[in-house]
């Protein structure tokens, strides 16, 4: 590597790094605030963290619409890519943009449509109705990245199982779903992670029993403070083992 | 005949349950949303009707006017910033980088997208704020006499979406590069081309697309964010996210709220067309 592409990959690395790498030492910071100078190293508040009823119920809470919404998206996506990628259909085009769309409106409008709607329904904010407008955010995301990934020796193979006898159940459980099982978990993993961090719809969404995200909101309302960094590096933590484990297995597998 | 029939009914029933969600959570509450646009408030009730008086007020408020101009701002600042920084990132480590480290230097160059959203801003916050990291080292080194102002600006808030964008951006733009046969480039050059001249005139135009899927995706995630503003760039300017929750919050005025999405998903529409001729959505 020459010189130039050497500095500007350091310096790159130094930028995305900076912020991380802030959160992570000051969160052993053994003082009342997260900035210098750095007064020695605890696990404090490590422990006030998960000492915490609310953050803790707050994390399960995150993990159980992340799980949730998240095999909802890829099971609707999954058939509605399957449908359109196997049958002609008319309309199969625009069909597809409606399914992509979601992609390009911002969560905030997502959330306050749905606010609205749940609104005038009479359906009370709740973990539920975080979770149904995770599932419009994820729902383009596993569609794409299935529709993608159906190529033309699973079809050859989907139709062999069905010259067979297959019924189409059958075909789609024992042939399609683990012929595609990467981008399946792959697109499972991705939309936990999208939805396990995501705000402003669970924010609007949720009332009593909030998310992760949520809670560290109003964290930070307090102002800045060890624990913050705590719940931050945490989170990190969860969310790095989820992309390793899924660059060891699924992507390892397919390269 | 009857094979196609079938098969077709069968594809409807694969289809209809991601329909049958995606028009009762994403087209019909749109259509309710543009519906509310147009209602307006007396006291705390929503009185529905025609009433294009939000948008007049949208589009004659300063206030109103200043935050959709502060959103188109940042956002295009942004959106230029994190392509002109990711695109020499992401072209060293599919060029320079030994194949076998790529996927590692890729790895790492986006690991921190995955630390939480909120947290992220915040910790921007520790870098930037006035007795933060920044400026205790450039005050230590005794590069400054005093501390520089930057969190609650404009300033931070740039700053800590590009740093998001980077990483977004080299993800896409190196995904491009790495499809790229290298006989492209060899032709060039056998052709006599420069090496500046090769990127310029073969290699650039070929990862356009990618390029502009990226930048789209920038702008769209850019404009309709509230907690990177909120937290970075205090409450001195307002964005329109920001402005959007504020309608929500203090005085419960939907409709007005409801305006203003329409606008910034009108926005957003005009982003899509003005950049459709090389966006590849299907395949981000």
């Amino acid at each position: 590597m020459r010189l130039l592409s050497r500095t500007y990959l350091t310096l790159a690395y130094v930028f995305i790094f900076l912020p991380v790498a802030v959160l992570v030492a000051f969160s052993f910071q053994d003082g009342r605030l997260p900035v210098p100078p750095f007064k020695g190293v605890t696990l404090d508040w490590y422990a006030k963290v998960l000492g915490n009823d609310d953050l803790v119920a707050a994390l399960l809470n995150s993990l159980l619409v992340a799980i949730v919404s998240s095999l909802i998206a890829l099971i609707l996506g999954f058939l509605a890519a399957h449908a359109l990628a196997r049958v002609r259909l008319p309309g199969s085009a625009l069909m597809r943009g409606v399914f992509i769309a979601p992609m390009t409106v911002s969560y905030l409008i997502i959330a306050l449509g749905l606010l609205n709607l749940f609104t005038q329904a009479g359906i009370r904010p709740s973990l539920w109705t975080a979770g149904i407008g995770h599932v419009v955010i994820n729902l383009p995301l596993c569609f794409a990245i299935t529709y993608a990934a159906m190529g033309d020796h699973q079809r050859s193979a989907e139709r062999a199982a069905r010259d067979l006898g297959a019924s189409e159940w059958r075909v789609l459980t024992l042939i399609s779903a683990p012929m595609l099982a990467a981008p399946l978990a792959a697109a499972f993993f991705l939309s936990v992670t999208f939805s396990w961090d995501e705000f402003i719809i669970a924010f609007l969404l949720t009332r009593f029993d909030v998310t992760l995200p949520v809670e560290i909101w109003s964290m930070l309302k307090s102002g800045l403070s060890p624990a913050t960094n705590a719940v931050g590096s945490l989170v990190f933590l969860v969310s790095v083992s989820l992309v390793i484990l899924l660059e060891l297995t699924v992507f390892r597998k397919r390269s | 005949m009857s094979l196609q029939v079938r098969e077709r009914r069968l594809g409807w029933g694969l289809l209809a349950p991601a329909l049958i969600w995606t028009a009762a959570f994403f087209v019909l509450p749109f259509l309710g949303m543009v519906a509310l646009s147009f209602a307006h408030m007396e006291g705390r009730e929503v009185v529905r009707g025609f009433d294009p008086g939000n948008y007049t007020r949208i589009f004659t408020d300063p206030v109103m006017l200043g935050a959709l101009w502060n959103s188109l701002e940042i956002t295009a600042v942004v959106t230029v910033i994190s392509v002109v920084l990711a695109y020499p990132l992401a072209a060293i480590i599919a060029f320079r980088v030994p194949a076998r480290w790529q996927r590692l230097a890729l790895l790492m160059a986006v690991l921190p997208f995955w630390t939480s959203y909120v947290v992220r801003s915040y910790a921007w916050l520790l870098v930037l704020g006035q007795n933060g990291v920044l400026n205790q080292a450039l005050l230590g080194l005794g590069l400054l006499v005093e501390p520089l102002e930057i969190a609650s600006t404009r300033a931070a808030t740039v700053i800590g979406f590009v740093h998001f964008f980077v990483m977004l951006l080299t993800l896409t733009i190196y995904a491009n590069l790495i499809q790229l046969s290298p006989n492209y480039a060899r032709a060039a050059q056998d052709l006599g081309a420069s090496r500046w001249q090769t990127f310029v005139h073969v290699i650039l135009p070929l990862t356009l697309p990618g390029v502009v899927t990226g930048a789209f995706l920038t702008f769209v995630l850019c404009i309709g964010d509230y907690i990177t503003p909120q937290i970075l760039g205090g409450n001195t300017e307002l964005t329109l996210p920001q402005l959007i929750m504020l309608q929500l919050g203090r005085s419960g005025n939907f409709p007005l709220a409801s305006a203003l999405s329409v606008v910034l998903m009108a926005v957003v529409t005009l982003a899509y067309f003005a950049s459709s001729r090389w966006l590849r959505l299907d395949r981000v």
